[in-house]
């Protein structure tokens, strides 16, 4: 119970820092919406009216990844101002420090996702409630993998600089080899092969599987499999950065 | 259960590992602080200051040895160590865009108090610590002094025995270092007990009751101020010189009256049994070999000499 009440102090004191700096959420919105608006009607006439139920949930998955990849930067501030060592001499959970983070990254995720799934309505997407809300939770477990990792390797790193290119160039394969942009159908054989390792592709197969209404698709339990495992261990190994003294 | 110490520490260990290879930062460190005392940890930098007192606060695990802290075992139960000490860092602990208020209660419920006693404690901390005028304006619009206060006032919120200050006054302007000066001196009539790191000599001298040395992750000197002068025993002469120190040296060495010296960067100091007598016996010698100085000066030993003989550096030059 103890975690519980931590983890929920932790949330909602950084929500509240994220409520007053509010323009962030809309920012990290933004690069999904440019390809909802300007990448889309590239591919109406490949998919014809199928296009943006194929589309959005790719850009789901990738608006996961890209809104919580950088959430480090935010600690990496907080760490400068001494704010967590503030923290970590009180007995306050360490596990809880990181949960109530990945919470508020994870609240934000998800009202960013709602927001593009209602203005990708207009364009023609249509989605159910049942499979909306199995993907809001599969983006949920995606947050808390790539949330967990950031603040792991920024509590390692301790610089913005260092952050910064290491993200890029991690997020910049695992995003063309998941079949965002067009789907891996199209790809030869070999890019296939790759992209079988990248769980993030098959959280796109999932997403995609869930917003045509194929709820007993292999891929949506696989991807679960595969992407809860993966965010079980990185929150064990970010909770131990939390907990050691890094120095 | 208690002990007499509110600090002990048996042959406290720590290294790390760096590009270079390991790193002893602190080599066995004993210490032993009473209830009620305010008790000063001096070093050069890179001695193995804050890297002990990082341990103490259970932010860092020791590699080696043993803590009580108020009571509570560092190593078996870190979490109640946690609950009855606080910790004061020395880069600050406050968020910009949150105000003093808004840090208290939280810090205050972290250590576990209910939303009432979170909001009344910091209500009593900001009184306590005269935050009145600022404390529900956003941290990023205080002073340094002010910013400093609430720190403070974040370290104490849950009302611990023993609180651990890393270098309290650094960046201060003297006026808030005064003010600074009371409010440790508060603390202690209050009954607690206070460890505090200082690269100001004469801070340790007027405020702290014992004082310890530490170099290369030893301690190398402890005890009251007026003790560690006193065990070096005579007086302090303090040439100024423009050069040749290293002459000037060479020509008093094997002097009968002369103890010590140290080479200073602008000068020689000098450890005599008789400053008076000594002095124109040194300047009779110095001319005999041509070595020209600029002044002279006959001092009593001060903290800075006991540091300067214990660690063969000066506080101050590694504070700059």
């Amino acid at each position: 119970m103890k975690l519980l009440r931590d983890t929920w102090l932790v949330f909602a004191r950084s929500m509240s820092l994220t409520v007053r700096q509010p323009v962030w959420v809309v920012v990290m919105l933004m690069q999904p919406l440019f390809f909802l608006l300007l990448f889309g009607p590239l591919l109406k006439p490949l998919f014809g009216d199928d296009a943006y139920k194929i589309f959005v949930p790719a850009l789901l998955v990738m608006l996961a990844m890209f809104s919580t990849m950088f959430v480090g930067f935010g600690l990496i501030a907080e760490l400068r101002a001494g704010v967590i060592e503030r923290m970590r001499v009180t007995p306050v959970s360490r596990l809880a420090l990181l949960l109530g983070r990945a919470a508020r990254d994870i609240a934000v995720l998800l009202f960013q996702a709602v927001v593009l799934v209602l203005l990708a309505i207009p364009f023609g997407l249509s989605v159910r409630v049942v499979p909306l809300l199995l993907t809001l939770v599969l983006l949920a477990v995606i947050g808390l993998l790539c949330t967990s990792l950031s603040y792991a390797v920024s509590l390692i790193l301790r610089s913005e600089d260092a952050l910064a290119p290491l993200a890029n160039a991690v997020s910049q394969p695992l995003l063309l080899l998941s079949g965002i942009l067009l789907p891996l159908s199209l790809a030869p054989k070999w890019l296939q092969t790759i992209a079988n390792f990248n769980p993030f592709a098959w959280a796109v197969d999932a997403s995609k599987a869930l917003f045509a209404g194929r709820l007993s698709d292999d891929s949506i339990w696989q991807s679960g499999i595969i992407l809860g495992g993966l965010a079980l261990l990185a929150v064990f190994w970010s909770a131990r950065q939390f907990a050691r003294g890094v120095r | 259960m208690t002990t007499d110490g509110m600090i002990e520490t048996s042959a406290l260990r720590k290294s790390f590992k760096t590009r270079g290879g390991v790193v002893e930062a602190v080599r066995g460190v004993d210490l032993k602080v009473g209830e009620g005392e305010v008790f000063g940890f001096l070093g050069p930098n890179g001695a193995g200051k804050t890297t002990t007192l990082r341990m103490l606060a259970t932010l860092l695990e020791p590699d080696g040895g043993e803590a009580t802290l108020a009571g509570a075992d560092l190593r078996r139960e870190p979490g109640e160590v946690r609950h009855r000490i606080g910790y004061v860092a020395q880069g600050g602990a406050t968020w910009d865009d949150v105000t003093a208020r808004e840090e208290l209660v939280l810090q205050g419920r972290l250590y576990g108090m209910g939303k009432a006693q979170a909001r009344e404690r910091a209500a009593a901390a900001i009184t306590g610590f005269q935050l009145d005028s600022f404390a529900d304006r956003r941290c990023k619009t205080y002073s340094g002094g002010q910013r400093r206060r609430v720190d403070i006032a974040l370290g104490i919120v849950h009302r611990p025995r023993l609180l651990f200050l890393d270098e309290p006054t650094t960046g201060l302007d003297p006026q808030s270092r005064a003010h600074m000066w009371d409010e440790i001196r508060r603390l202690r009539n209050e009954g607690m007990t206070v460890f505090l790191t200082t690269h100001y000599l004469e801070e340790a001298d007027a405020l702290c009751d014992r004082i310890a040395i530490i170099d290369h992750g030893q301690v190398v000197a402890e005890g009251t101020s007026g003790d560690l002068k006193r065990e070096i025993a005579g007086d302090v002469v303090t040439l100024g010189m423009a050069g040749r120190v290293a002459d000037a040296a060479t020509a008093l060495k094997g002097e009968p009256y002369l103890r010590d010296s140290e080479q200073l960067e602008s000068g020689l100091r000098l450890y005599v049994d008789q400053g008076a007598t000594a002095m124109p016996q040194i300047m009779r010698v110095l001319d005999a070999a041509g070595v020209e100085f600029t002044s002279v000066e006959l001092h009593r030993p001060s903290l800075d000499d006991v540091f300067l003989a214990k660690t063969g550096r000066l506080l101050r030059e590694d504070a700059a």
